[in-house]
């Protein structure tokens, strides 16, 4: 190796890694520009910026999926070059991507050492290769047995088993890619101890992440991206949650939740009995009033999403559910959506839209009998519905031609909301409203939400996030293991009151068998 | 940002610039045509270019048909037996004598072939979508039936349209022609045209490709996949019906080894026309382009004495590989 260190670096201040003037340009768009980046031993830096900013494609360079079109890494003060992902992570930089990607079918400890199997001769030696898996999980403060098939596993159970296998090539910069955005707050926190863990070994840690609570606890620095510049590098302990939200958006965020008028009694739109999803929700009942925005909180796998997908006609389900007076079940979709209840899954990219396909494909997709002329489908009135999509959801798109997986996250929220708005249903469920969304994205998407309730719509939010829920409904139902567990409302609504009934701490003796 | 304001190559991709896999078959019918031309003078006279389109009919028909079914996310590999069962029921009806009239029994028999099509689609459709098996292995067994049956019908041999009069009526039907163009190049582009309204321009056509192209987004959204697959299918058997009409006159018999291998070419002429083999993307006209690429590589291989045409077989088969890897190839961009 060339020995040209750069002037000015004095031994005990070189940064473990350090990115000079980065810049990326995609054809003529520039996604990137000049970022100087450091990451020390033993810091938690954490990157954050509204979608779009720039933090993946500045991790993937990191990462060495990119080349940087300008600018210079350097490690321990040397300049190097990545090739590919697998040259980073020689140099000892991991990437813990937010998808877990893992072979569902196999067991952890084969998903630990996919590609890297130890062997004996000829034949696997599973039981090094599960010993390993055990300590490895165990370092990360988890229990779970080498031999368990991935599927089966929990969320937060495979993301253990993703760190896991990441941790186990030798490293010194760990990238972690909003590893907490499908994680209950309970499981966040665990995760957060196995980062300072890591921190703790003398590893340097890069964060990011859209949730600035967490960001607010975990890091030591803060950097800040907003239109692939960098406009802040802090201390932690010198911004507050609200100062960096301020910096992403570069604007004030003064209110991120709409006003409410609280609901006056009104009439009750769905009222569900008994209602069962055999293997995730039983006994579920509930009323939801005209107008009202009602809450569905709960730890993952609580059968939330399964409830309400039992409930559209998604998964067999069985009870009674009367809509308006009128007793109805629903056996699919096309039946729900008839009838005016409209559910929009929490999994955007997998089950909302067609990411391959165009803006116009998608929007009318569920209400294509409203667009047929005829024997064919009226593009010019398709065209006219996007128009008048993209202006009342602020879709924001410089080209109507785009496909749907070009949107950001936030903007293939819209478009769905868009597209079931198009059917004018009368309630409304909207699985993780804000998943993976940014700040901005989300101020705008509560309001939307909150003027469908105004317009007398009923709305169901089911949500991880419990400020979201606590910001935006009028009540909230907590589930826990497949059965709705309590209701909280007004000034009960908080945090606390909500985590004892989810995870059922206060029930005395805990989980009966 | 100005100094590669020029370069929009990379530019984000929009749903306008899909062209490139679309145009792809069309040039290589262009390139095949000059080849042809080389090869041997005569290859591009009207008369041998519609003797070949003609000889084309049947796999491009059948072939649009697998278009439905390839873009649905299905797959069917039963094409070829069909044919030959149909073909050879069709004949056992008119060799029946059960209407007396000849123009009345060559109409039953054409309408009886269209329900056995659609009934045949049905019985696919049903076993993949209601059965829950895959398309690959219900097609593969259904294949297995169907070619069974026409061997016992036939025991073995072929079986003929006997009567002479009715023969004789049907014979145009191949042979025939409208203005100088010969009948099945008619009933080509007239299928095309319906097939190329109902994908691009019906409600049923946009469920097709959402349900190939996300079986879930579809299902979410209120479509019921397993009727827009079923139907495929079921377009697929009156496609294979057509087609049957088309082939009885040309031969005015069947045998075991009817339409052996058709499965593969129709599937080839849908993969080299651009359709997507995983689904939610359909291409007509690149279907109909893919079946002539296939007819006209087997005539020019027939005039210019370059490979022994025994090799049919090998090329259609080289063919479908080296189309998938240049649609792989367009797809990346």
């Amino acid at each position: 190796m060339s020995v040209t260190a750069p002037v000015a670096s004095t031994v005990h201040t070189v940064p473990l890694l350090e990115g000079a003037g980065l810049s990326k340009t995609f054809g003529i768009v520039e996604v990137l520009k000049d970022i100087d980046l450091t990451v020390r031993a033993g810091e938690v830096h954490a990157i954050i910026g509204e979608n779009g900013a720039g933090k993946s494609t500045l991790m993937k360079i990191l990462a060495g999926n990119h080349q940087p079109t300008r600018g210079e890494l350097r490690i321990n003060g040397a300049p190097v070059s990545f090739s590919g992902p697998v040259d980073a992570e020689n140099h000892g930089i991991v990437l813990v991507h937010q998808e877990i990607l893992l072979a569902p079918d196999l067991t952890v400890a084969q998903n630990i050492y996919l590609g890297r199997e130890l062997g004996k001769g000829l034949a696997l030696d599973d039981r090094v290769m599960n010993e390993g898996a055990t300590k490895a999980i165990r370092e990360l403060g988890g229990d779970l047995d080498p031999n368990a098939i991935v599927s089966r596993l929990s969320i937060a159970q495979r993301q253990l088993v993703q760190i896991a296998r990441v941790l186990l090539v030798p490293h010194r910069i760990v990238i972690f890619d909003e590893p907490t955005a499908s994680l209950t707050p309970h499981e966040t926190e665990a995760l957060l101890k196995v980062i300072r863990d890591i921190r703790a070994k003398g590893v340097g840690v890069l964060y990011i992440s859209h949730r600035l609570p967490e960001v607010k606890e975990i890091a030591d620095r803060v950097t800040v991206l907003r239109d692939g510049r960098l406009v802040a590098s802090h201390e932690t302990s010198e911004l507050q949650p609200a100062d960096m939200a301020r910096l992403m958006v570069g604007r004030d965020v003064a209110k991120l939740y709409p006003d409410r008028h609280a609901a006056e009694a009104r009439e009750t739109v769905l009222n569900v009995e008994n209602f069962d999803v055999p293997g995730y929700a039983q006994g579920a009942s509930f009323t939801l009033r005209k107008g009202e925005i009602l809450g569905f909180a709960g730890l993952i796998g609580a059968g939330r999403t399964e409830l309400m997908e039992g409930l559209v006609g998604l998964r067999p389900g069985k009870g009674k559910v009367t809509l308006r007076g009128h007793p109805v079940a629903f056996t699919d979709v096309h039946s729900s959506l008839k009838a005016g209840v409209a559910y929009l899954s929490e999994d955007r990219k997998g089950k909302g839209l067609l990411l391959t396909k165009d803006l116009r494909t998608n929007l009318t997709l569920a209400s294509l009998s409203k667009f047929i002329r005829g024997f064919q489908i009226d593009r010019k009135r398709e065209a006219q519905a996007l128009d008048t999509a993209i202006e009342d959801f602020d879709i924001r798109t410089g080209n109507k031609d785009i496909l749907a997986g070009q949107l950001s996250g936030g903007n293939q929220q819209k478009l769905l909301l868009a597209k079931m708005m198009l059917l004018d249903p009368q309630v409304v469920i909207i699985d993780e409203p804000t998943r993976g969304i940014d700040i901005g994205n989300k101020e705008q998407i509560y309001k939307f939400i909150a003027a469908l309730a105004e317009e007398g719509r009923s709305i169901i939010v089911v949500s991880s996030e419990m400020p979201e829920l606590i910001g935006i409904c009028d009540r909230i139902h907590v589930m826990r293991a497949g059965r709705i567990v309590g209701e909280v409302e007004g000034e009960h609504m908080t945090e606390n009151e909500i985590v004892q009934l989810a995870t059922g701490v206060n029930a005395g003796a805990g989980e009966a068998a | 940002m100005s100094t590669v304001a020029t370069d929009t190559t990379k530019a984000p991709k929009t749903s306008k610039d899909w062209d490139m896999a679309a145009i792809a078959p069309f040039v290589a019918l262009a390139l095949l045509l000059v080849l042809g031309y080389f090869a041997n003078p005569n290859f591009v006279s009207l008369a041998n270019l519609t003797n070949v389109i003609t000889r084309s009919a049947f796999i491009a028909i059948i072939a649009l048909g697998a278009t439905y079914v390839i873009s649905s996310g299905g797959l069917d590999l039963s094409v070829g037996a069909m044919v030959a069962f149909v073909a050879s029921l069709m004949i056992l009806f008119m060799n029946s004598g059960a209407v007396a009239d000849p123009m009345l029994m060559l109409i039953a028999a054409m309408m009886l072939a269209l329900i056995l099509g659609a009934a045949c689609g049905l019985t696919n459709g049903l076993i993949t979508t209601v059965g829950k098996i895959e398309p690959f292995i219900a097609t593969l067994g259904m294949m297995g039936i169907y070619r069974g049956l026409t061997t016992w019908l036939s025991q073995g041999g072929s079986i003929t349209v006997r009567d002479r009069e009715l023969q004789q009526l049907y014979r145009p039907v191949y042979f025939g022609d409208v203005f100088g163009v010969p009948i099945p190049i008619i009933v080509i582009f007239v299928t095309a045209a319906i097939a190329a309204f109902v994908l691009y321009r019906t409600r049923y056509g946009r469920h097709v490709i959402a349900v190939g192209s996300n079986e879930e987004v579809a299902r979410y959204s209120g479509i019921s996949v397993k009727k827009v697959r079923t139907i495929a299918y079921v377009i697929q058997g009156l496609c294979v019906a057509v087609a049957v009409i088309i082939y009885v006159p040309r031969l005015g018999s069947t045998s075991a080894t009817t339409g052996i291998l058709w499965e593969l070419q129709a599937i080839t002429a849908v993969v080299v026309g651009g359709t997507a083999l995983r689904g939610g993307v359909g291409r007509i006209w690149g279907t109909i382009c893919g079946a002539f690429i296939l007819e006209i590589v087997g005539n020019i291989m027939l005039l210019s004495n370059f490979v022994s045409e025994y090799l049919i077989g090998a090329i259609q088969g080289a063919i479908i590989i080296i189309a998938m890897l240049v649609q792989r190839t367009l797809m990346r961009k």
